[in-house]
């Protein structure tokens, strides 16, 4: 007799998006295969581009559904849908900004493409994941493909070195998040967050393997976030990446690894909540001073926004801590408005990259106000935004996450999040000033051939930046100050977000 | 009659947005347009303004983000209408004044100013608590690209000097801010940020203690007081005079709007515990203000200590709890904000002639150019707050308010009264007698296009001595209102309405 194997029942139409990422992935590696010059350099990217809009556009086909998909392994819901659109909007943001990047040519653009692809699925599958096994699952998806993503600038040694620093960091995260997964699931006997949060009810704080659980797992999250005091690799991994991998990382990744947290704490681990609560606040405090006292003293704009990723981190942290329905609106926001704000600062840096042998130097952006101002204003209003002057999207999302923390008596941590943002000024404004108030660097030296790969067809002093460039940087500082100012779609996205979560108040 | 303060508050930037699609020719014209077209609406407003109504007046009422409880809600009372006017008759000198001179990008420079005029009058309408955070945040950006970009000397540190000092308390008032909002709400009460219903709810005395103190410190450092007043030396020499005409005469009103506007009625509790700690900052800043103005010879210095020490007089009016106090302190802004504007275009004309802005550089000027030094005497006499003008009248209140309730802190701050003469005079002095019989024989007369600006603001200060009533009238019952609940507990009339935690 042949042992019938059951398999589960599979809604194709809630895996759609997912199905949407790795269908892409595999067309654009085999389509990059392909001789012609202007497939592999014009038609790979936009397919790719192609998949991320079906993606989304088959999230908002699906949104306002709450099923379990893959008995159980998969939840889809709005919060799972809305962080599919965030990832989607950064993976086109990405595809543009490597567009003409010297980081795909190198690494040939079927692979390159693939690779970003990949992550994205993996990042679908992670904030989906409402099971210990395919929370692991996406998790590794996601890492593995940005290990390589890290280092596709193979002759530039930086690249290489990112790429082998974030392997390692990030293996000893993903190790210690699955020493965790495992206590869990030792302490609760099941690998589901729903049995999980059954088991955890009630008997909790003498539980020294649960709590041995919660606190690997929360350790190895922070790796993934970047939450001090795991968030030494940050800086180094941002500043060696491709800059369009770095804004991809710092945007896309964030969300997810956040997105995780929310759903492994908010969900599987809320009945513990006045466990880790404390904890996790503590954490987020340090992570926002630890940020941005790290971004201060910074020359390299990559650096900068490295720091300055790490203590949002912690700002956003505030929303999950806080264990209710406006926390976790307002993180989704917050990411939202975080994924625009520094899209555009990202596409401002790259483009000067291309220009000027200065790299990512400060110096790179000085005394654009005068002469660039299509430059100077994306860049301006991400910087404002960040720190959270009001009518930018950031005062909004900075306004919602202080009023979750004060809704969910963590007054102080709402405090602390008005000191972080003291602090960053320093840093943020340096930025403006030298875009404003400084005349343009003198470029003495010409552009070092194996140093700055010039831009095909376009001289160092071309006046025109490439327009798909300039498209992200206008694009997402308009979106950064539409979000200021006319929030409410914005708001009902979020709010349904929150309503998916169950068990919260 | 209606009027739509949407529409008063966002005309600056929508005039001087169209300015930016015009060629760079046209800009100081619709410039100097815009900013006409807010005075006259805002002139329609005085006259049209009901004195003896009680409440706001042209309410503006709608949902702006609804998850949070945010309002658009913008009216007018006694408390800020001539603010109001003050702001949009010194903004139109400012930039009459500015379209006379030559800007490096005009297109920026007139786009800036007219940005920090929509952001002013926005946190001087708003009545909505999480509104004024957002405007008077947004007061800040123009002004920190107007000093970095068009200022002197040591000008972007300054700048960045002077933002991080005032967002510092700006962002400690936007946490005090959400968590009155999210204290405030007892029960099943939904959140709201609305002004006049949270002055009905009442906040525990713990918290009441600590938010008062962030929004106290938002609103010193803004204004600036001692000793929160480090940003100033530098901010006052590197702002471009047009510009510093503005800070000066206006944001630091808006600080001391504030404190009558939210503070006093929202956390009376607090304003009462902390009273004597404010009368003391008062009069410190009063003191050091007076003595710094007497000594330090850079004429906009002068005139910056001069402002501490004027804004000392404010909050002191402020915070004695009484009704001739907070009037004489309303009165006493509007005065200010009047008197200062002219006297730093006094400065720009001086150091024009002079080439240097050094008391010590200066003098004789009152010969070569006695209009212009009759209008800078009319000018001087109002800051030495003599009998006759309504500065004297605004001190007056405020001492007879502080008389009522402190006496003794009433008596300290008569000298200021005193110090005050001292520096208006050897300002005046130094910088239009005692000749020092340089060959510079040349008149040296105010020319006719910058009396266009300087004539009507001296007009103004004489129309207001002449009769100070016009603002007093209309600020009665609003003052009476914002500083009823607060005088209440400092008597002891009523009992303590807050719980103990």
């Amino acid at each position: 007799m042949i042992a019938a194997v059951e398999t589960p029942y599979i809604d194709w139409a809630g895996l759609s998006p997912l199905v949407a990422l790795l269908g892409g992935a595999l067309a654009v590696l085999v389509v990059g295969l392909l001789r012609p010059r202007w497939i592999r350099e014009g038609f790979v990217p936009l397919l790719a581009i192609a998949s991320f809009g079906t993606a989304i556009g088959l999230s908002i086909w699906q949104w306002g559904e709450r099923t379990d998909l893959m008995e159980g392994a998969l939840r889809l819901d709005e919060l799972t849908l809305s962080l599919t659109m965030l990832f989607c909007v950064a993976g086109i943001a990405a595809v543009l900004l490597s567009w003409r990047h010297v980081a795909p040519r190198e690494a040939a653009h079927g692979e390159y493409y693939c690779l970003l692809l990949s992550v994205t699925a993996g990042m679908f599958v992670l904030v989906a994941a409402q099971n210990l096994v395919t929370l692991f699952l996406g998790l590794e998806l996601l890492s593995v493909p940005l290990y390589v993503l890290c280092a596709t600038e193979t002759r530039r040694e930086g690249s290489l070195e990112s790429g082998l620093k974030y392997l390692i960091v990030g293996s000893v995260g993903s190790a210690t998040l699955l020493f965790g997964l495992a206590f869990l699931y030792g302490a609760t006997g099941s690998t589901d967050f729903a049995g999980i949060a059954r088991a955890v009810e009630g008997s909790v704080s003498d539980d020294s393997l649960l709590l041995g659980g919660v606190a690997l797992a929360m350790v190895g999250l922070a790796f993934k976030a970047s939450v001090a005091p795991f968030h030494q690799w940050t800086p180094d991994v941002y500043e060696g990446a491709p800059t369009p991998v770095t804004a991809f990382m710092a945007v896309a990744t964030k969300a997810a690894a956040l997105g995780v947290t929310l759903r492994l704490f908010d969900v599987a681990l809320i009945g513990a909540s006045d466990v880790w609560q404390d904890v996790l606040a503590f954490l987020a405090a340090v992570t926002i001073i630890v940020g941005n006292v790290g971004a201060l003293g910074q020359s390299s704009l990559k650096r900068l926004l490295a720091y300055s990723s790490v203590a949002q981190s912690g700002y956003m942290l505030a929303g999950v801590v806080v264990a209710t329905r406006l926390g976790v609106q307002a993180t989704v926001f917050y990411l939202a408005v975080y994924l625009a704000m520094n899209l555009a600062a990202f596409a401002v840096i790259i483009i000067r990259e291309r220009e000027t042998p200065l790299g990512d130097s400060i110096d790179a952006v000085a005394g654009l106000g005068s002469s660039r101002p299509l430059l100077a204003w994306p860049l301006t209003i991400s910087m404002l935004a960040l720190a959270g002057f009001p009518v930018t999207g950031g005062f909004i999302g900075k306004f919602y996450l202080i009023d979750a923390a004060v809704a969910g008596d963590y007054v102080w941590l709402g405090v602390v999040i008005v000191i972080g943002s003291m602090i960053s000024l320093a840093y943020y404004l340096r930025v403006v000033a030298a875009v404003w108030m400084r005349p343009a660097a003198e470029v003495a030296a010409p552009v070092s051939p194996g140093e700055t790969p010039a831009l095909a067809g376009g001289a160092p002093e071309a006046d025109r930046a490439p327009v798909e460039l300039l498209f992200v940087a206008v694009g997402f500082a308009a979106l950064t100050i539409a979000a200021g100012i006319v929030p409410q779609p914005l708001f009902d996205l979020v709010h349904d977000a929150g309503q998916a979560l169950p068990g919260l108040f | 009659m209606t009027i739509h303060l949407s529409i008063v508050i966002f005309l600056p930037l929508a005039v001087a947005v169209v300015g930016l699609l015009l060629p760079t020719a046209l800009v100081r014209g619709v410039a100097i347009v815009g900013s006409l077209l807010v005075l006259a609406y805002a002139i329609v407003i005085v006259a049209d303004f009901e004195s003896g109504a009680s409440g706001l007046q042209y309410v503006t009422n709608d949902v702006w983000i609804s998850e949070l409880g945010i309002r658009w809600k913008l009216g007018v009372d006694g408390l800020n209408l001539f603010l109001i006017l003050l702001t949009t008759v010194l903004w139109t000198a400012s930039t009459v004044w500015a379209s006379l001179r030559s800007w490096d990008r005009p297109k920026l420079f007139f786009l800036h100013l007219a940005l920090a005029e929509t952001a002013v009058l926005g946190a001087l309408t708003a009545q909505d608590l999480a509104l004024f955070v957002v405007f008077f945040d947004l007061m800040l950006v123009p002004f920190f690209f107007l000093t970095g970009q068009w200022g002197t000397g040591e000008r972007v540190r300054a700048t960045t000097k002077l933002v991080i000092y005032t967002l510092v308390g700006s962002l400690l008032m936007l946490s005090a801010a959400v968590a009155t909002g999210v204290l405030s709400a007892s029960g099943d009460q939904s959140i709201t940020f609305e002004i006049s219903a949270l002055a009905e709810r009442t906040l525990p005395r713990g918290t009441q203690d600590w938010i008062f103190l962030f929004f106290a410190a938002a609103f010193l450092v803004k204004m600036p007081a001692f000793p929160l007043h480090g940003w100033m030396p530098d901010g006052y020499t590197s702002m471009p005079l047009p510009v510093l005409a503005v800070f000066s005469g206006v944001l630091s009103k808006v600080a001391a709007y504030g404190f009558l506007r939210i503070v006093l009625p929202v956390f009376p509790d607090a304003t009462v515990h902390y009273q004597e700690f404010m009368l003391l900052l008062a009069l410190m800043s009063i003191l050091y203000g007076s003595v710094m103005a007497f000594t330090t010879t850079q004429v906009r210095l002068v005139l910056g200590y001069s402002s501490v020490a004027q804004l000392g007089f404010i909050v002191l009016g402020i915070f004695a709890l009484r009704e001739t106090g907070a009037q004489g302190a309303i009165l006493q802004a509007v005065n200010h904000g009047l008197v200062v504007a002219p006297a730093f275009f006094v400065v720009a004309l001086l150091a024009e002639r002079v080439g240097s802005e050094d008391l010590r550089d200066m003098g004789g000027l009152a010969l070569r150019a006695p209009v212009l030094a009759t209008m800078a005497l009319i000018v001087t006499f109002a800051i030495l707050a003599m009998p006759g003008s309504s500065n004297f009248v605004g001190e007056f209140l405020i001492l007879l308010g502080t008389f009522q309730s402190k006496i003794v802190f009433a008596f300290v701050a008569s000298t200021g009264v005193v110090l005050a003469a001292v520096y208006a005079l050897r300002l005046f002095i130094r910088a239009f007698h005692n000749d020092r019989g340089v060959e510079r024989q040349e008149s040296r007369e105010i020319s006719l296009r910058d009396s266009f600006v300087l004539v009507p603001l001296v007009a103004a200060i004489v129309a207001l001595a002449l009769y100070p009533q016009l603002a007093l009238h209309r600020s009665e019952r609003s003052t009476t209102q914002a500083v009823a609940e607060a005088k209440a507990l400092a008597t002891g009339e009523v009992a303590r309405t807050a719980v103990m935690p």
